[in-house]
């Protein structure tokens, strides 16, 4: 087991510098930040003096190697456009991408679940219709335009939920929160149903084949032949052994949630880390994509290695094997 | 719907009653980019700063020039200008007003890491003659010496140098500037907080000077940057802000039937215009070898005349443009109704054409924003298929401004047809003669754009298509510094008349403003397109 972290941890490292890499690669054509550093008045001198002073007339390969020499040392750099230090700014965003993150991958598995169970159980109600073309909405509707026609329903027709924004936020010193207030609360729903949706059909249809999988087999009929109440038989029996894949998956799942709640945080102006990513875009903004680019690969590695993990935890056949290997 | 956003907001509306809470709530764009006045020379910076941090003068709502912490100026000789500061002025956090804070922000504006050095171009010295009197002498006659001072801020001595930032260059070591995100200034709001790109707060100044004659009644102003247009349009529709800006064409119907909601609409003082490259012998990107057909008047007329601006006005900018004859419009000092834009007329742009030897037509490369202006590639789209009609085959590059401004300015200035925008930060005409009309040359005879030399070019820095006449130039001097204003207003007329006949660039219109306010809120559009929250009232 240890050597299987200190194994991943190394392979991480390596998958870290790659993509730092690759973002290094892709910013030589998203633009020159100088540009927008300055007015129009600005000398033609004072911009090359500029450009200079922020090393970005050296070749890439330079500036790749003191970017990842200043990480090592802990520091992030200066943001161009926002003019303070990266490492504040990430970790001001960060709570609200992780608030948003969670609460909707919670919403995908509450949610989730009980509706793949219930259309697996009755496959010709009509309430199962009903859900199997929800989740074709969801499945198919960009993400921006859902959230979109959330705002003009519950926002604009409706004027019950607020269109953009975090609601109040209570700073409890490292972390702020939104989920202490009802505002808070009222203005994470539909950035957090936009997010989820996908998620949401995902789990459910996992479910549901899992769940129809396992109720054809022996013995879940054993199970009824010995008299045991369906209640007893279809969660006791049938969806325990159908939660192990919906776990990894939503495990795996919850990387990509994070990565891609930037287009959630646009529409609905959340100031969580994708929209300050995409700010950095617009200004090709250096210091922050490529802070922004490690962080979620780090997410992404630290997942993988916690559901790698996870799986160790909760398959025995797999502890079963590495045991007769040590034997 | 009201919602209180912020725990402030609700420890605001408990220690005053909700009657008497006048809060403007408001979105834009885009951020400001510090709270340093003095670091970024960008229309919604200075114009959010504007209200925290005064100048000498300030601007009205018609861009009129008022005394601010300046009670009023002479002219003591040609070059010698003599300011008499308000007395009693405190800042925010309670430091007298006095001739050395006037000193400080000079050496501060002027100072590595400042955007606004040219505040002060061309000023020698500055002296204090007493607490509140100061001259400023300039090394030439300067007639317009004060007329950008709306947008220069001034700043306590005393303050910026107890938080360490006399200057405004950025730290060393991943250290934050104080003054990133403090400000402390004369104005009639202070700031209460700010976080980058999520939210600004500011509450009114109980001490401003000018307290006596305010206009608005506001209590409490907060700011949301709101990048995505149809979030912005949402917020405004559903009440839970005040106003918003810019308004996306397409949505301005929809604002103005809602019956909560309406648009002010107005004229822009930035002017869309079209570079044509005049100066290499061979374009680039084109099929034509060996010569350069925009050298032609009779090649550019002929540009002129292939574009309807009338369609572009109706189709593309949904009325929202006012259709333009010269490179400056309504507003700014030497614009003029006499100049009248050539007439669109396709057939005659053919045989312009054909008499210049291109009866064929010819291909040429376009560069083009597409985050920048207006409706800015939809424009350059339009363009293309009206010179198509005339047989000019244009390659469209329309790119994010962080890509394309690198790619057109200097020292590049890799382009060789461009669609851009100019707004004259001192309302005066000299500012666009000089940048985009001087010839872009070292001395008096030298090469147009000289390769390698291009970073020191300061006359005709923005003039990418290298027009050149140096009658435009010897009057662009004398406009510099002439001191009587009839005279001065007659050659600035003679100027553009030259640059004019010569079609030195193709104008295309000035953008609309495009304001969207909540019912029951007045507010003053200023055409550039800055936001006073001083002139707003909330009922």
């Amino acid at each position: 087991m240890i050597a299987l972290v200190i194994r991943r941890l190394l392979q991480s490292i390596v998958v870290m510098l790659a993509v730092a890499l690759i973002g290094f690669t892709l910013f030589r054509y998203v633009g020159d930040p100088v540009a927008q550093m300055v007015g129009q008045e600005t000398s033609l001198q004072e911009r090359a003096e500029l450009r200079e002073r922020l090393g970005l007339n050296d070749a890439v390969a330079v500036q790749f190697g003191r970017y990842v020499g200043d990480i090592a040392r802990g520091r992030f750099g200066i943001s161009y456009a926002i003019d303070r230090p990266v490492a504040d700014l990430i970790a001001e965003r960060l709570p609200a991408t992780l608030e948003l993150s969670f609460v909707a991958a919670l919403f995908a598995l509450i949610a989730g679940i009980p509706m793949g169970v219930y259309t697996a159980l009755h496959p010709t109600r009509l309430l199962t219709r009903v859900f199997l073309t929800i989740s074709l909405i969801g499945i198919s509707l960009p993400t921006f335009f859902i959230g979109i026609l959330l705002i003009l329903v519950f926002g604009v027709w409706l004027g019950l939920l607020p269109t953009f924004g975090r609601g109040a936020v209570v700073d409890l010193g490292l972390w702020t929160t939104g989920l202490l207030t009802a505002s808070g609360w009222k203005s994470i729903l539909m950035p957090a149903f936009t997010l989820g949706m996908f998620q949401l059909t995902l789990i459910m249809r996992l479910v549901r084949s899992e769940m129809l999988e396992v109720l054809r087999t022996d013995y879940i009929k054993f199970a009824r032949a010995r008299g045991l109440t369906d209640r007893a038989v279809n969660f006791g029996h049938a969806l325990k052994n159908t939660l192990v894949p919906v776990i990894t998956i939503t495990g795996l799942q919850l990387g990509s949630i994070i990565a891609f709640a930037i287009i959630t945080e646009t529409v609905f102006q959340w100031p969580g880390m994708g929209l300050l990513f995409l700010q950095a875009i617009q200004f090709a903004d250096i210091p922050v994509m490529a802070s922004y680019l490690v962080l979620i690969a780090l997410f992404f590695v630290v997942i993988n290695l916690a559901v790698d993990i996870l799986y160790h935890v909760v398959d025995p056949r797999l502890r079963i094997d590495r045991g007769v290997e040590a034997g | 719907m009201r919602t209180k956003l912020t725990l402030a907001a609700l420890a605001l509306a408990l220690a005053a009653t909700p009657a008497d809470a006048k809060e403007l709530r408001f979105a834009f764009q885009g951020d400001a980019d510090s709270m340093d006045p003095y670091t970024l020379n960008e229309t919604f910076t200075l114009g959010f700063l504007g209200n925290v941090y005064e100048g000498l003068i300030r601007r009205g709502p018609d861009l009129s020039i008022e005394p601010a912490l300046a009670v009023r100026w002479q002219i003591v000789a040609p070059d010698r200008w003599r300011f008499h500061l308000r007395r009693g002025v405190k800042f925010h956090e309670g430091e007298d007003f006095t001739a050395d804070d006037v000193l400080f922000s000079a050496d501060r504006v002027r100072a590595k890491g400042s955007d606004l050095t040219t505040r002060l171009a061309g000023v020698k010295e500055i002296v204090k003659i007493d607490d509140h009197t100061v001259e400023f002498v300039t090394e030439a006659p300067n007639p317009i010496l004060h007329v950008e001072w709306g947008s220069w801020g001034m700043m306590s001595k005393s303050w910026a140098e107890k938080h360490n930032a006399a200057t405004p260059e950025a730290m060393a070591d991943d250290q934050e500037k104080y003054t990133t995100r403090h400000a402390n200034g004369t104005g009639p709001f202070r700031l209460v907080s700010r976080e980058a790109g999520i939210k600004a707060v500011a509450v009114p100044n109980p001490h401003w000077w000018d307290n006596a004659n305010k206009e608005h009644n506001l209590t409490k102003i907060t700011f949301t940057p709101i990048a995505s247009d149809a979030t912005r349009v949402a917020a405004l529709l559903s009440g839970q802000v005040d106003m918003a800006y810019p308004i996306p064409v397409q949505d301005i119907g929809r604002i103005d039937r809602n019956p909560g909601t309406r648009m002010l609409v107005g004229p822009e003082l930035r002017t869309i215009f079209l570079g044509m490259d005049q100066f290499r012998d061979e374009l680039l990107y084109s099929d034509v070898k060996g010569r350069n057909p925009f050298k032609d008047r009779r090649v550019r007329e002929a540009v002129y005349r292939a574009i309807d601006i009338e369609a572009i006005r109706r189709k593309v900018m949904r009325d929202l443009s006012n259709p333009s004859a010269m490179m400056v419009g309504p507003g700014i000092n030497g614009f003029s109704a006499d100049f009248k834009r050539l007439s669109h007329d396709p057939e005659w742009a053919k045989e312009l054409l054909a008499a210049a030897g291109y009866g064929k037509g010819f291909e040429v490369g376009m560069d083009c924003p597409n985050d920048r202006y207006v409706n800015d590639e939809a424009i350059c789209q339009a363009v293309v298929s009206m010179l198509a009609r005339i047989g000019i085959r244009v390659k469209l590059n329309a790119q994010p401004k962080a890509k394309f401004f690198p790619k057109i300015l200097a020292p590049r200035v890799d382009t060789s047809f461009h669609l851009l925008g100019w707004t004259p930060g001192s309302f005066d005409s000299w500012n666009p003669l000089y940048n985009l009309h001087g010839c872009p040359r070292l001395g008096g005879a030298g090469p147009i754009w000289p390769e390698g030399a291009r970073d020191r070019i300061s006359q005709g820095k923005v003039n990418l298509g290298g027009y050149c006449n140096p009658k435009v130039d010897a009057l662009a001097a004398r406009i510099l510094s002439e001191t009587d204003k009839a005279e001065r207003d007659r050659l600035i007329k003679e100027a553009w008349s030259m640059t004019i006949s010569d079609i030195a660039y193709i104008p295309l219109h000035q953008q609309a403003l495009a304001w969207g306010v909540r019912e029951g809120v007045t507010v003053a559009q200023r055409p550039d397109n800055q936001f006073a929250w001083r002139h707003v009232r909330v009922k």
